[in-house]
C-alpha cells in the first residue's frame, strides 16, 4: 500500500516537473544551494527581513478590510479597528511595530553587508537591488504613515511633499502634482493609499525576488569574505565549506525567527508606542490642516536623513541644497562597491584605519538619528563667540561631514589601510 | 570587535529611547492615579464622564457596552448612564453641533476618546485640577497647563474657585467648593483613570495575551534550538 502511494506521489511529481521546474527550483534555492558554514549572528537579518515583509503584507491585507481611505473617515476607521474589529488592535500594532522593525532589521542587514564587504565583486548587483529595496521601503513607510490621518501623519506628509517644492523652477508645480491638491487633502490620502497598498508592494516584491535570484546565482558572502567556490570537492563539485541551505540554515534561521518574534511581540503587546518612537502621541489627534504642531519630526527611521536636511544651510532663501544633501545621503550607499578599494572584503582582515572610519560613521549616523527627533535648540546655543549658533545644529553639521567623508574618502583610506592576510578557507569555531 | 560593535549599537538604541522624555517637554509635576484593576474607580470615572463631560465632549469611538469591561452589565449601563434613549451598542455622541460649539466657545470641544493617548494621563489629571479665575479671559477662566484654554471650568462648583499667585506661579483655593480638596483630587483621579481606560479599552486583555504569546514562544525557542543543535552536530 505504502509503496503504491509513493509511486503515485512520484508520478505526480514527474508530471509537474515535466511542466514546471519544481524539483530543480527547490534544489537550486534550498536543498542544493550551498551556503558558507560560518555564518554568524549578523546573517539572521536577511531571512528576518523576508519574515517582516510577509507579516506586513498579511497584517496589511486585514487592515485594508476595515480601513477607509477618506479624509472624513480614516482616523475613525483606525479607532474602529482598534476597538471593534476582532483582534484589530493586535493586527494594527503588528503592522505599526512591523514598520519600525522592518527598518531595524534592514539597517542591521545593511550593516552586515558593510562590515563583511558583501557588496564587493561579484555581488554588486545584489547590493544595488538591495539599495533599491531600501529606497522603496522608505517610500512605502512614508506613504503608509499618512493613512492613520493623525496630526503627525498629516504634517509629516506636508513637510516631505514640500521638499519637492524647493526644486528650482518646477518645484511648486511638482509638489502640487504629487499632492493632487494645493495642500495635503483627501486626494493626497487616496493616492498615498494606492501607492501604499499596491504600487510599492509590487515593486518591493519584484526587487526582493531579483535580490535573492542574484544572490543564489553568485552565492553568499561570509564573515571571512572568502569565496567558498574556490575550493570544491573534486568529485561532487560541492564547495568544501558549503552546506545545503535546507536543512542547515532553515533550522538555524528558525531559531532567529523565534527570538525575533519574542522581541517583536514583546513590543506589540507591552509597549506598542515604544515611548512615542513607533506611534507618536500627536498622531492620536485627528489631522487638522489649520493647526500646525509645535514640533514636527519624522518617525525614527528617517531622522538621520532629516537631520542632514536641517543641517545644510540654505543658499539665499532656497532650501534645495539641504534636500539634495538628504537625497545623496540615502543614495550614497549605492556607490559602495566602487568606492571600496581594499584588497580584503571582511572587517576581520581590515586595518585600524578603516575600523576608525566605520566607527565614526556609525556614531555620526546615530547622533544624526537622535537629533532628527528633537527640536534644533535642544542643547541650547553657543555663546556670542560662535554667533549664538544652536549647539545641536553645529553637532549635526559635524556629523554630516563625517557621514559624507566616510563615503567620499573611502577610495583613499581603504587603499591606504594596512590589511591582514586573508585565509584560504573560512574559519569555523 | 563584533561584540563591541553590537554593544555600541545597543547603547545607541538605549540613548534613542531615553530621548523620549526630552521630546515631549511639558512640565507636569503630578502623577495620575492610573489603576486599571480598580473597577470601582473606573465606574465612578465613567459616571463622572457621562454626567459632566459628555454634554459638550463626545467620545465617538467609545461604545457604551464596552463599559462591560469595567464590570458593568448592560442593564446597569442602561439604567445609570444612558439619558437620551441611546442604545447600549451606540458610541458616546453629543448632540451639540460642532459649528455652534465653535461659535459659542471659540473652539469646538475635542472628541475625548483618545485624549489620554494624545496628551498623556498626567497631563489630563493636571489639567482637570489647574483651572483658575482669570477675568481677562472671555469665560472668566484660565488653566495653568493649557494657557488661554477655551473651555470654562465646568467643575468649579465642585472644586471651588482657585486663583493664581503670580509670584510663586502656584494655585490657591480662594472659595471652597462642594468637595473638599481631597475629594476633588479623587474625583479628578477617577475621571482620568476612566479616560485612560477609554483611550484603549483592549489594553488589559492585550497585556494578558502578550504573556501567553511570550510563554508559547519561549517553549518553541527551546524546541527549535534542540532541532538546530541536532542538525548541526556534525558540521565541523
Amino acid at each position: 500500500m505504502a509503496t503504491n502511494k509513493n509511486t503515485i506521489a512520484a508520478g505526480l511529481l514527474d508530471w509537474v516537473d515535466a511542466r514546471f521546474p519544481l524539483t530543480s527550483t527547490i534544489k537550486g534555492h534550498l536543498t542544493e544551494y550551498y551556503a558558507p558554514k560560518n555564518f554568524n549572528f549578523w546573517y539572521f537579518f536577511g531571512s528576518l527581513a523576508l519574515l517582516v515583509l510577509v507579516l506586513q503584507i498579511v497584517t496589511g491585507i486585514f487592515l485594508t478590510m476595515n480601513y477607509k481611505p477618506d479624509a472624513e473617515l480614516a482616523f475613525a476607521s483606525v479607532e474602529y479597528i482598534m476597538r471593534d474589529v476582532f483582534g484589530g488592535n493586535i493586527i494594527r500594532y503588528m503592522h505599526s511595530t512591523g514598520a519600525s522593525m522592518f527598518f531595524v532589521v534592514v539597517y542591521l542587514h545593511m550593516f552586515r553587508g558593510i562590515i563583511y564587504g558583501s557588496y564587493r565583486t561579484p555581488r554588486e548587483l545584489i547590493w544595488l537591488f538591495g539599495v533599491g529595496i531600501f529606497l522603496v521601503l522608505m517610500g512605502e513607510a512614508f506613504f503608509g504613515y499618512l493613512l492613520p490621518w493623525g496630526q503627525m501623519s498629516y504634517w509629516g506628509a506636508q513637510v516631505i511633499v514640500n521638499l519637492f517644492s524647493t526644486v528650482p523652477f518646477i518645484g511648486p508645480d511638482l509638489s502640487e502634482w504629487l499632492r493632487g491638491d494645493y495642500l495635503v487633502s483627501d486626494a493626497t490620502l487616496n493616492r498615498f493609499f494606492a501607492f501604499h497598498v499596491i504600487a510599492l508592494p509590487l515593486v518591493l516584491l519584484g526587487l526582493v525576488a531579483v535580490h535573492i535570484v542574484a544572490l543564489h546565482e553568485v552565492g553568499s558572502n561570509n564573515p571571512d569574505g572568502v569565496e567558498i567556490k574556490k575550493h570544491k570537492d573534486k568529485e561532487t563539485g560541492i564547495p568544501l565549506d558549503g552546506i545545503p541551505f535546507h536543512p542547515y540554515y532553515s533550522v538555524k534561521d528558525l531559531v532567529g525567527v523565534v527570538v525575533f518574534l519574542m522581541v517583536f511581540f514583546a513590543i506589540v503587546f507591552f509597549m506598542p508606542e515604544m515611548g512615542g518612537y513607533f506611534l507618536e502621541a500627536n498622531n492620536f489627534i485627528p489631522a487638522d490642516p489649520l493647526k500646525t504642531p509645535a514640533h514636527i519630526a519624522p518617525v525614527w527611521y528617517f531622522t538621520p536623513y532629516y537631520s542632514i536636511l536641517r543641517a545644510v544651510p540654505p543658499i539665499g532663501i532656497s532650501q534645495f541644497p539641504g534636500v539634495v544633501a538628504m537625497g545623496l545621503s540615502v543614495v550614497a550607499f549605492a556607490f559602495l562597491p566602487w568606492l571600496d578599494r581594499s584588497p580584503v572584503k571582511s572587517i576581520r582582515y581590515r586595518g585600524a584605519l578603516y575600523k576608525r572610519w566605520l566607527t565614526a560613521f556609525v556614531i555620526s549616523f546615530v547622533i544624526l538619528g537622535y537629533l532628527g527627533t528633537v527640536p534644533g535648540d535642544v542643547w541650547g546655543q553657543f555663546g556670542p563667540w560662535l554667533g549664538r549658533a544652536d549647539r545641536a545644529t553645529v553637532v549635526a553639521r559635524i556629523c554630516m561631514v563625517i557621514y559624507f567623508a566616510y563615503f567620499v574618502l573611502m577610495p583613499w583610506y581603504t587603499k591606504k589601510d594596512k590589511t591582514k592576510p586573508v585565509p584560504e578557507r573560512v574559519t569555523y569555531k | 570587535m563584533m561584540k563591541k560593535l553590537f554593544i555600541q549599537a545597543f547603547a545607541s538604541v538605549a540613548l534613542l529611547v531615553s530621548g523620549v522624555a526630552l521630546a515631549n517637554e511639558v512640565h507636569i509635576d503630578v502623577t495620575a492615579p492610573i489603576n486599571m484593576s480598580d473597577k470601582a474607580s473606573l465606574q465612578r470615572g465613567a459616571k463622572i464622564f457621562v454626567n459632566y463631560c459628555l454634554n459638550c465632549h463626545s467620545a465617538n469611538y467609545m461604545r457604551y457596552n464596552r463599559l462591560q469591561d469595567i464590570g458593568l452589565t448592560d442593564k446597569q449601563i442602561k439604567d445609570n448612564l444612558l439619558f437620551a434613549g441611546e442604545k447600549v451598542g451606540e458610541t458616546m455622541r453629543v448632540s451639540m453641533n460642532p459649528k455652534d460649539a465653535k461659535k459659542w466657545f471659540g473652539a469646538a470641544p475635542p472628541d475625548l476618546s483618545v485624549e489620554v493617548r494624545a496628551r498623556g494621563a498626567d497631563w489630563v489629571y493636571a489639567y482637570l485640577r489647574s483651572f483658575y479665575k482669570d477675568d481677562s479671559r472671555p469665560t472668566g477662566w484660565n488653566n495653568l497647563v493649557f494657557d488661554k484654554v477655551a473651555m470654562p471650568h465646568v467643575l468649579y462648583e465642585l472644586q471651588g474657585v482657585q486663583v493664581l499667585d503670580h509670584e510663586t506661579h502656584t494655585l490657591k483655593l480662594e472659595k471652597a467648593g462642594k468637595l473638599s480638596p481631597e475629594e476633588y483630587e479623587q474625583f479628578a483621579g477617577d475621571l482620568t483613570n476612566f479616560m485612560a481606560f477609554m483611550a484603549e479599552p483592549a489594553k488589559q486583555s492585550r497585556l494578558w495575551l502578550g504573556v501567553a504569546v511570550l510563554l508559547f514562544l519561549s517553549v518553541l525557542l527551546v524546541l527549535v534550538k534542540k532541532i538546530k543543535a541536532e542538525y548541526w552536530k556534525d558540521i565541523r
